[in-house]
């Protein structure tokens, strides 16, 4: 079937189809490259699109392409689907959105890996170890990422409880799964001149189990980590698909896509000063539902008109979002009152935690979707020697992220976390609908400081009613 | 090509990878995910190429799902990424780029828009 002329006219061995493929991974280097800096990053993105363009026309001018009516509806189909949730979907969904294009590429991974082990072993025939070893890594890999990708999208769109979900035993059970696995695929490694096909179905299924219950123990405010080692994971198994078919263009970009997901798997465990096993093993904040000895302790609660008058009459004002300005869909709100303030001369910046949110740089894309100008985003380490000289700091929906206990108390369970230093600044405004502790499960020492007014609100209410009263002032 | 070819390119595109993502400021971090999520859509050729050998109803379907999340990451990585990066701006350039479409970006054609 040939529905393109050239199809069928490229030999995967010819060097022009390397060459094209060499074009295609530079061009996604490159792109990537001008990623480095948000006024050319667009036209990064244009350019490794064009790199994948001419990636996946070449591909489809080989001679190996058959089943092209086929070819052409999945396309179709996939395309379709791409177009419409790109177009779709919230900025707030964004975290869903990744994990969801994780799973989605980790399932493909797998897929072609059962389907190329199929087409080796049809006739009884064997596969080579340096075929085979890239296949079953391509299995289990992608069939962890693509399970435990609908989990995380499962939490993040809380179609499931996005608190920690831990089974007693769970992790010693999830060992003994991963080792049981690992067996499987030994054990077919050594069988190779005519592997099972029971068994490798077996490590087939024992990877989507693992996928799935990898996942459940940990909580919401840890996604970003999970996202990030996902879409590691997800790269991983397309270049071990690459290693499979012997395709560089596979290699390089899977290559590029792990080095990216483990390089912010790292910065966000850093982030929160915990080790990715502690983050992915620990079941983190499952006991913090228990904690309710806290005791009544006063705080100071004002009115948005009271935090008008604080923040219309200071010099510098500094927002700290975090994931409760995400789920009141508050930015366009806060966006507002900074305008607001701005006019009035108040010099207004933002300070973004690396892990607000449910994904890195969650809250920028936010504030960038609510016009928030990009020089305002402030990272941690750069706004933190701001804050003694910064009069109101604004929390709204941050908690964890602003507790004074990481580097007061060493007996917190966040004790090392790097924080923003709201605490330091001349006053703190904390925009919350209650007490009630974050994520860790802890009291928040802020809540308490004299310098800090609490305004018990929903983001979003609470952000237009101090816009509207410092209009007025 | 042989398996050394390979790991070596592997190995050199890792640490090319880690070298220029390391350089991407954390504000371009959520765009420079789902940009991830269109570059691994590359899996999309694997699916294309084990497609081609595929005879029986399952293995076709195998491929036929492949293909279909392959085009889902290229085609809906890259357009979100879009979307994404055409919100960020800068402060001088703001009210120059207020008046063209603030939402949606004017690339894509237009179709499915706001």
């Amino acid at each position: 079937m040939t529905l393109v002329p050239i199809v069928g006219a490229l030999n995967p061995d010819d060097d022009i189809v390397t060459v094209a493929y060499i074009a295609a991974f530079s061009l996604f280097i490159f792109g990537i490259r001008q990623g480095t800096h948000p006024s050319t990053a667009r036209r990064g993105n244009m350019i490794a699109a064009v790199g994948m363009a001419i990636a996946v026309a070449t591909t489809l001018a080989l001679d190996v392409i058959g089943n092209g009516v086929l070819i052409l509806l999945a396309i179709l189909v996939g395309s379709l689907i791409g177009v419409v949730a790109s177009y779709r979907v919230q900025m707030t969904a964004m975290p869903q959105m990744v994990a969801l294009y994780n799973g989605v590429g980790g399932g493909a991974a797998a897929l072609i890996a059962w389907a190329e082990f199929r087409h080796l072993t049809e006739h009884g025939g064997g596969i080579e170890l340096e075929v085979f070893v890239p296949i079953l890594f391509s299995t289990v890999i992608g069939s962890v990422s693509f399970w435990g990708s609908n989990i995380a999208f499962g939490k993040l769109q809380e179609l499931i409880p996005s608190r920690p979900i831990l089974l007693p035993g769970q992790h010693i059970f999830n060992g003994l799964l991963l080792v049981a696995i690992l067996v499987g695929c030994v054990m077919l490694g050594i069988d190779n001149e005519s592997p099972p096909q029971g068994l490798y179905i077996a490590v087939l299924l024992g990877a989507v189990l693992l996928g799935n219950l990898f996942v459940l123990p940990i909580g919401g405010a840890d996604m970003p980590v999970v996202i990030s080692l996902l879409n590691a994971f997800t790269g991983l198994a397309a270049a071990a698909a690459g290693f499979a078919l012997d395709n560089v263009a596979l290699i390089v970009g899977g290559t590029l896509v792990g080095s990216s997901g483990t390089i912010l798997t790292l910065e966000m465990s850093r982030a929160m000063n915990r080790s990715i096993a502690n983050l992915l093993f620990s079941g983190f904040g499952a006991a913090a539902a228990g904690a309710g000895e806290m005791e009544e302790r006063p705080v100071t609660s004002i009115g948005p008109q009271d935090a008008a008058i604080k923040l219309g009459y200071a010099d510098s004002v500094v927002f700290v979002p975090g994931y409760g300005m995400a789920v009141a869909q508050a930015q366009h709100a806060v966006k507002e009152l900074a305008d607001e303030l701005q006019k009035r001369g108040v010099d207004v910046s933002f300070a973004i935690h690396p892990v607000a949110g449910r994904m890195p740089g969650h809250m920028n894309v936010l504030l960038a979707e609510a016009d928030v100008p990009y020089e305002q985003l402030k990272e941690m380490d750069e706004i933190n020697p701001e804050m003694p000289r910064t009069d109101v700091a604004v929390v709204i929906g941050a908690n964890d992220v602003t507790n004074p206990a990481a580097k007061n108390d060493p007996d917190s369970p966040i004790a090392g976390m790097p924080i923003i230093e709201v605490d330091q600044a001349q006053q703190v405004i904390v925009i919350k609908r209650s007490l009630s502790p974050g994520f860790a499960g802890i009291d928040n020492e802020l809540f308490y400081l004299e310098n800090t007014s609490m305004l018990f609100s929903d983001a979003k209410g609470a952000a237009s009613e101090i816009a509207a009263e410092v209009e007025n002032l | 090509m042989d398996l050394m070819t390979e790991i070596t390119i592997f190995v050199l595109a890792a640490f090319v990878g880690f070298e220029v993502i390391s350089k991407v400021p954390t504000t371009l971090h959520t765009p420079l995910m789902s940009q991830t999520n269109a570059i691994h859509g590359i899996i999309m050729l694997g699916g294309l190429i084990v497609i081609g050998s595929a005879d029986g109803t399952l293995d076709k379907a195998i491929g036929f799902v492949a293909i279909a999340f392959g085009a889902i990451n290229i085609v809906g990585g890259f357009l979100v990424t879009d979307r994404m990066l055409g919100m960020f701006r800068g402060r001088d350039r703001k009210t120059k780029q207020e008046e063209p479409a603030a939402v949606t970006p004017s690339e894509a054609g237009g179709e499915a828009g706001q």
